[in-house]
């Protein structure tokens, strides 16, 4: 694991049941790792892995059965003010009644700042993801891949230190995908942010990770800790033809492989 | 709903059944002896005499009050309600029995019962109206509020959104179309009711006229009333699509590029 940098965030053996009136689910047994400050870090799993459950409870919406979640030394008991998520459904993540404008500004209102600072965020949360000129229309005016630009922008002007992203480019086409996977390198690099990024395209993990956290089949557990170590500056194009990211995506595969088998890691 | 004929053909053929219809009693009408059903030229000059005067306000003044004021209450309670109940689980549980019954009462029979609490002024009639009109409002601002989006609901608790600005930017433009759903059912009910509690027990208002009129065989003056009502009616439902497509106007936009993608 990479220890260089401080942890930003740690999940502490987190487990999560669901419980009803009529049966028990353990959705996730123990997941146990930490995330370092400006890290880049992809959690890839089979589908029914728990991803989904697993961000909810760092992101403060769903609290675990046992275990913790802490951010910057701090437990997690709520959604934190300094994290952001972007969800999958970008068409059910952004306000269909506000324009592009209010939906990147309607979180800032919370924060305590003067007009114009919420003006410049916005604005460049916008230029940022390369939306310029579409401030006053609607999301459901524009294409899938706009509309996730938007979501993005709003989590880039909430000045997060830590963003979280859940398979958010899993509805795009595979054109989009490629540019909106290299505009959230440019972002995390630019700005230095924290990424927590869940996916189920080994691909996207191997392209996009500093490290790639290989989950089991449900009940979850992290199966592995992958370092990616390709050049920091990546090129679909070049990267992904590279030997190294073929090796790394035939490792991560056969992980994932096992994983749908149903075999776990010996409990340490 | 994407209309795909030019306006001034649907505008042709949006009037050619009325202008039909009127054509028709019109001349069925014209030599009419019937003393129950004079002749529609009669009737619209009566209407003239009679709704083109400044007398015609001291009746549908008052009418019209009772109306906006008894919807008007209706919208916010049922709004200011249904927000609540349809965001608690125990409140519906709770609640849902009685409003059932409450619901289940036709709203004329409160009339009598009103005279004797309120008396026989307009807030008799504003209560009828009330208790007529908060049911839609209310069921469909329930309905509305449970059915708002889960991924937006976590969406504006990860952004720690407060309070009111959840209440002012989600849960209330979120249910939104189904709120309008029941304002316009509404509308179509107090109408009635302000017609029906009129008929009772008033000294003034169109309903009251109407009776009036019926009770003096005054059967020109009875059938121009009974027109008035329904353009009050058509410029109120007009009036009212207005209001909801500037307010709604992101819905029905949303609602296309559904259909189109």
């Amino acid at each position: 694991m990479n220890r260089a940098t401080p942890a930003m965030l740690e999940v502490q053996h987190l487990r999560k049941v669901y419980q009803d009136s009529s049966r028990t689910i353990e959705a996730i047994r123990d997941a146990d790792f930490s995330v370092g400050q400006g890290e880049l870090v992809c959690i890839v799993g089979p589908s029914g892995a728990g991803k989904t459950t697993l961000l909810k409870c760092i992101a403060g919406l769903l609290a675990p059965t046992s275990g913790a979640v802490v951010l910057e030394g701090q437990p997690v008991t709520g959604p934190p003010p300094s994290m952001a998520v972007v969800f999958q459904e970008y068409g059910r993540s952004l306000f269909p009644w506000m324009t592009v404008h209010g939906n990147v500004m309607l979180p800032l209102k919370q924060k305590k700042m003067s007009a114009e600072r919420r003006e410049e965020l916005v604005r460049n949360a916008l230029a940022a993801v390369d939306l310029k000129g579409v401030e006053g229309a609607y999301p459901w005016q524009l294409s899938g891949g706009m509309q996730q630009r938007v979501a993005i922008a709003r989590a880039v002007a909430y000045e997060p230190h830590v963003l979280l992203m859940d398979e958010p480019f899993a509805a795009v086409d595979a054109q989009t995908r490629a540019d909106l996977e290299d505009l959230i390198r440019v972002l995390w690099r630019r700005l230095r942010v924290t990424v927590l990024f869940v996916t189920h395209d080994i691909d996207e993990s191997v392209y996009l990770g500093q490290r790639v956290l290989v989950m089991s089949h449900a009940p979850t557990v992290i199966m592995e800790d992958v370092p990616i170590d390709l050049p920091e500056d990546r090129t679909q194009l070049e990267t992904r033809s590279m030997a190294r990211f073929g090796e790394l995506r035939k490792h991560i595969y056969s992980q994932i492989q096992l994983a749908k088998q149903g075999w776990r890691p010996p409990a340490s | 709903m994407k209309n795909l004929l030019p306006p001034p053909r649907r505008v042709v053929i949006a009037l050619a059944l009325p202008v039909t219809l009127i054509a028709a009693w019109w001349m069925t009408s014209a030599d009419s002896q019937s003393f129950y059903f004079p002749p529609l030229q009669t009737i619209l000059r009566t209407f003239a005499k009679l709704w083109f005067s400044p007398q015609a306000l001291t009746n549908i003044g008052p009418s019209l009050w009772r109306l906006s004021v008894g919807y008007l209450a209706a919208a916010f309670l049922g709004v200011a309600i249904g927000l609540p109940v349809g965001a608690s689980r125990n409140l519906r549980n709770v609640l849902e029995p009685v409003l059932e019954f409450l619901r289940a009462i036709p709203p004329p029979v409160l009339v009598p019962v009103l005279i004797l609490f309120v008396g026989l002024g307009n807030e008799m009639k504003a209560l009828v109206i009330v208790f007529g009109c908060i049911w839609p409002v209310l069921l469909n601002t329930v309905a509305g509020v449970r059915a708002l989006d889960e991924v937006l609901a976590e969406t504006v608790r990860s952004y720690r959104i407060g309070r009111f600005a959840r209440l002012w930017h989600f849960t209330l433009p979120g249910a939104s179309p189904q709120i309008f759903t029941g304002l316009r059912q509404s509308l179509s009910i107090g109408i009635i009711l302000m017609v029906v509690s009129e008929m009772f027990a008033a000294r003034d208002g169109i309903g009251f006229v109407l009776v009036q009129y019926q009770r003096t065989f005054a059967i020109p003056e009875m059938w121009s009333g009974i027109i008035m009502l329904g353009i009050i009616g058509i410029v109120l439902s007009l009036l009212f699509r207005a209001f909801e497509s500037w307010l709604l106007g992101w819905y029905h936009g949303l609602r296309q590029s559904q259909r189109a993608g």
